[in-house]
């Protein structure tokens, strides 16, 4: 189990950034909304990462048990919940403008 | 009959018109009729009832008290009462007043022909302890204290002569006649009245509702002031009621307020009547400041230690008993110059030489001397300084006598006197205060008596009803200046009588001749007024107080009855024009021969030395006095006095027969007048019968030695016994070469056998002139007019003395006026719009620096400032996503850059 013994919260905490960082890349790069919610899907998922790599036990020695695998469950609940209601926006946006480019969306600017 | 007993009848006498007053005032509204049947003529019947019972008191013989009060009348407080009776042992002065009746022999007054003093102690031998004349005294006391202010006491007081019961007697009988008389005269005013001389902006004539009350209220506060002004103790009193009757005159010549010229000659009345006044006030602070007191006659009053103490009153102090009650006594000089010494009275000496008391008084206190030593030094200059030439002539007499007797040193002593007092100087100190004060009265008497040269409101005074113009100028208003003139008799000097005389004798000629062309009935009775107004003035001015006051009673009644005959005219013809009358003497007999009797009495007309109207005694008495007087003093001025008095006797006969020919004889010249004419009604008629009576008989018994008792009451002989004492003696004056004479010296035979022809012919000639030119048609009057053009003009415009004082008063008030109204639009006005218009300006300047600039600035540029800001800010809010994504990342990493650089880890932790 070395190899087990060798992976440390950092290395979690690697992945979660890289992840992170590829979910913003995404959100600031795509026109397209599905693309940009499929971006914050990876930015949740990379602090998801984090949250659970805190909070396991096998990770690190002094843990405060089951804490931060139950902030990822929140976590991923309200990012069902609110995939829905961005879903919602889309659609209706597309009603509206027979598109889904995020560019395009700038009615609400001052 | 107690004399005591006299102050309280007159007050009655004196309140009930007063009260009169005061109901008609009050209920005056309501009571119409009542007002004068019910209220003012019961007011003034009872007044006259209480003066003529207090007559009757102060005739009976047993009421006399022949010494002084006696103490029982000091239990009385708030009227002690100071009588004077001087019985003919007590003083010689009751000597003059009563001796001269005991006959008018020449040989009686022979030592007064010869300019002396009249010797009082002569008239001793001739006995005439028969005669029960009135003895000579007075009752004066206080009503009522109003309080004393430092050395001023102010009383409601009483100073009851002789004189003061005859006014009483005088002003009843005849107010009661006008009030009788109103009542017919003023019946319209019971209704609603149209008012035909004003006319409305509409063109439609004016209706009032009838003042009837109103008249009779105004009516009963005018007796009432004239009586308060006559029982009057004081100066002060006199004062105030003199101005109480100045505006009973005011309302009742502005009686018909809506008529201008009512109103104008209401305000005329009274302006003229304040300047004469001011002059008075000057008489009254010369004579208080001097004498520290306003009471006529002595006060005995109880001090709080409850001792009895006498203050002199102004009579008493002028003419103090010591010097026979003698204002000036004549002396001859070393140089053998007749001339007179003042007995000025101390308080006039020593305000007269102020400057010599503050010396003294300085050197006395600088050598430590007390109160009484300085007050007993400054007492022995009196003196000297009274009439220092006298003095010096008396001091050279003694020198002479410790010369002779070879006392030296008395003769340095006195001679060291004599060296001090001659750095005096002549004049006598205090003697030209008393002229002023004596002049200063006058002023106010000049006012009042409507003489020359405030005659002006007298005339247009006629713009009151006719029953006013009766009263005013008999009885009352016209009538107080006289009377004063009168009372104040023993404080005028003799240069202020030669004042009075010569402004008594320019009124009479002036005023005379002005009548001769007016046209108005009642305006030739007013200046007929004014004339002989002059006529007492002038017989007071050259020493005939008997006669003047005798002239005044007599004018009293006569004056009243041809204004009541003229307002019966007037009510008749409705006119007062009288060239639109003439023939009216048997429409209205009643009217014409009343009129006629009044017109005769003015005239004076007699069969001479057996019988006369009233007016043949007292304008005889006045032209012997002046005839006498004139000759004493060898002067050809005093003789203009004369001549004018007997040319304007002619005068008033010619215009008064001048009116009663132009109104009663001849032919009717306005045939619409005259056939609307009608006799008055009897309330009218009868008081102008009873006035005739008087007119006739008022004068009458003065010389009657056989009339008995009624020679004694005759209205000559009782003003006889009111004479101030002191004022019979001849008089030198001391600053002329003028003298008073002894009134008595003018009833000589040598006198008053030539005046009493000279006044018949003069009347029967004015009567003939009047009979030829407006009766008997052999003079033409239009003729005469033309011939005598610009003296017709110069008359029929007054003399021009209204445009004289418009011209001297007016016109420069007005040019002064409009110059300080210039003045004031120009330059004060101009400045202060000045100011206001920098004012403005530099507010405009500071509002458009401070407030837009500075405040509205500040605002602005941070309202600016924040709006650019917005706009700047609203460029960030593009609304691109992508973009936003971008800022939230940079800007994590931002701040987490921020906060690994600027965090420290102890806070990290």
């Amino acid at each position: 189990m070395d190899l087990l013994a060798q992976i440390t919260v950092s290395h979690y905490l690697a992945v979660g950034a890289v992840l992170f960082v590829t979910g913003v890349v995404c959100m600031a790069t795509k026109r397209n909304v599905i693309g940009v919610l499929m971006g914050v899907e990876l930015v949740l998922n990379g602090a998801n990462i984090n949250f659970v790599a805190f909070g396991s036990k096998y990770l690190r020695e002094e843990t405060i048990g089951l804490d931060g695998q139950l902030i990822a469950l929140f976590v991923i609940v309200l990012a069902a919940a609110e995939a829905a209601v961005a879903l919602a926006i889309a659609l209706n946006f597309y009603n509206n403008h027979a598109t889904i480019d995020v560019d395009r969306a700038d009615e609400l600017k001052g | 009959m107690q004399t005591s007993f006299l102050p309280y009848l007159l007050l009655t006498a004196w309140l009930l018109p007063l009260a009169a007053f005061a109901v008609n005032l009050v209920a005056g509204r309501w009571l119409k009729k009542a007002g004068a049947w019910g209220v003012s003529i019961p007011a003034i019947l009872g007044a006259a009832v209480c003066s003529y019972l207090s007559l009757a008191i102060w005739l009976y013989p047993g009421s006399h008290p022949s010494a002084p009060e006696a103490p029982g009348h000091a239990s009385q407080a708030s009227t002690a009462m100071v009588v004077r009776a001087q019985s003919p042992e007590a003083g010689h002065n009751a000597d003059h007043s009563d001796a001269d009746h005991s006959g008018h022999e020449a040989a009686d007054h022979s030592h007064a022909a010869g300019g002396g003093h009249s010797d009082a102690h002569g008239h001793d031998a001739h006995g005439h302890g028969d005669h029960p004349v009135v003895p000579k005294r007075e009752l004066s006391g206080v009503y009522y204290d109003l309080g004393h202010f430092g050395g001023m006491r102010l009383t409601i007081s009483y100073y009851i002569d002789t004189l003061t019961i005859i006014m009483f007697c005088m002003v009843t009988l005849i107010a009661s006649c006008i009030h009788f008389y109103a009542v017919g005269y003023m019946h319209d005013e019971l209704h609603e009245v149209t008012d035909h001389e004003v006319t409305l902006s509409d063109g439609s004539h004016l209706k009032r509702p009838g003042r009837f009350a109103r008249f009779f209220q105004y009516l009963s506060l005018f007796c009432f002031s004239m009586f308060g002004l006559v029982l009057a103790g004081n100066i002060a009193m006199v004062f105030c009621f003199w101005e109480l009757v100045g505006i009973c005159s005011y309302f009742l010549i502005g009686y018909y307020v809506e008529r201008k010229s009512a109103s104008t000659a209401a305000n005329k009345a009274f302006i003229v009547n304040r300047v004469g006044d001011f002059g008075m006030i000057i008489g009254l602070m010369a004579l208080w400041s001097a004498l520290g007191t306003f009471s006529f006659g002595d006060v005995t009053r109880t001090d709080e230690a409850g001792h009895e103490v006498v203050t002199p009153g102004i009579f008493s102090q002028v003419r103090t008993a010591e010097n026979g009650h003698l204002l000036i006594s004549p002396y001859t000089d070393e140089n053998g110059v007749s001339r007179g010494t003042p007995h000025t009275p101390a308080g006039f000496v020593r305000l007269g030489a102020q400057q010599e008391v503050a010396d003294i008084v300085y050197h006395g206190v600088r050598a430590g001397q007390t109160h009484e030593q300085i007050e007993a030094e400054i007492e022995s200059q009196i003196p000297i300084w009274r009439d220092p030439v006298k003095y010096r002539h008396e001091l050279r007499g003694e020198i002479a006598v410790a010369q002779k007797q070879g006392n030296q040193a008395e003769v340095e002593q006195l001679q060291s006197v004599l060296a001090k007092s001659e750095k005096l100087g002549d004049s006598p100190y205090g003697y030209w205060l008393l002229i002023v004060a004596g002049l200063g009265i006058f002023c106010g008497c000049i006012g009042k008596s409507a003489q020359f040269p405030l005659h002006t409101w007298l005339p247009d005074a006629m713009e009151g009803p006719t029953p006013v113009s009766a009263l005013v100028h008999s009885a009352t208003m016209v009538a107080a200046g006289v009377y004063l003139v009168g009372r104040f008799y023993p404080v005028f000097t003799p240069e202020v009588l030669l004042v009075i005389s010569i402004v008594g004798a320019i009124t009479l000629f002036m005023a005379a001749t002005i009548a001769i062309v007016a046209t108005d009935i009642k305006r030739v009775l007013a200046y007929s007024t004014i004339s002989q107004l002059g006529y007492m003035m002038l017989a007071l001015g050259v020493g005939g107080w008997v006669a003047g006051l005798m002239h005044l009673v007599t004018h009293a009644f006569f004056k009243s009855l041809l204004f009541m005959c003229s307002g019966s005219v007037i009510h008749a013809v409705h006119t007062n024009e009288m060239p639109q009358m003439g023939g009216l003497l048997k429409k209205m007999p009643i009217t014409a021969i009343t009129m006629l009797i009044g017109c005769l009495a003015i005239s004076g007309a007699s069969i001479p030395f057996v019988i006369g109207l009233s007016g043949y005694y007292s304008k005889d008495k006045i032209l012997e006095q002046l005839f006498w007087h004139a000759q004493s003093n060898e002067s050809a001025y005093l003789a203009i006095l004369f001549a004018v008095a007997a040319g304007g006797a002619a005068i008033t006969a010619f215009y008064m027969f001048r009116l009663w020919f132009m109104t009663f004889m001849g032919k009717p010249r306005d045939h619409h007048a005259y056939d609307h004419a009608h006799e008055s009604p009897r309330i009218m008629t009868a008081p102008l019968m009873i006035l005739a009576f008087f007119a006739i008989t008022v004068a009458w018994a003065g010389d009657w030695e056989w009339a008995g008792p009624l020679h004694d009451i005759a209205l000559e002989n009782l003003l006889e016994g009111a004479r101030p004492p002191g004022t019979l003696a001849d008089t030198p004056s001391v600053l002329g070469a003028l003298s008073i004479v002894n009134e008595h010296g003018s009833h000589a035979a040598a006198v008053r056998i030539p005046v009493t022809l000279l006044a018949f012919g003069t009347a029967i000639s004015g009567i003939a002139l009047a009979a030829c030119f407006y009766w008997l048609g052999y003079l033409d009057p239009a003729d005469a007019r033309r011939q005598f053009a610009p003296i017709y003009r110069f008359l029929w415009n007054k003399w021009y003395f209204d445009e004289l004082y418009d011209f001297l008063f007016v016109r420069p008030t007005q040019v002064i006026g409009g110059l300080a109204s210039r003045f004031d639009r120009r330059c004060i006005d101009g400045f202060i719009d000045g100011l206001a218009r920098n004012t403005r300006r530099f507010s405009e300047g500071w509002e458009f620096f401070a407030d837009r600039g500075v405040v509205d600035g500040t605002a602005n540029l941070i309202a600016r400032w924040t709006y650019d800001t917005g706009l700047a800010l609203r460029n960030v809010q593009t609304g691109r996503l992508r973009q936003y994504v971008m800022f939230i990342v940079v800007g994590v990493v931002a701040v987490f850059l921020l906060i690994s650089f600027f965090w420290s880890s102890s806070l990290a932790r």
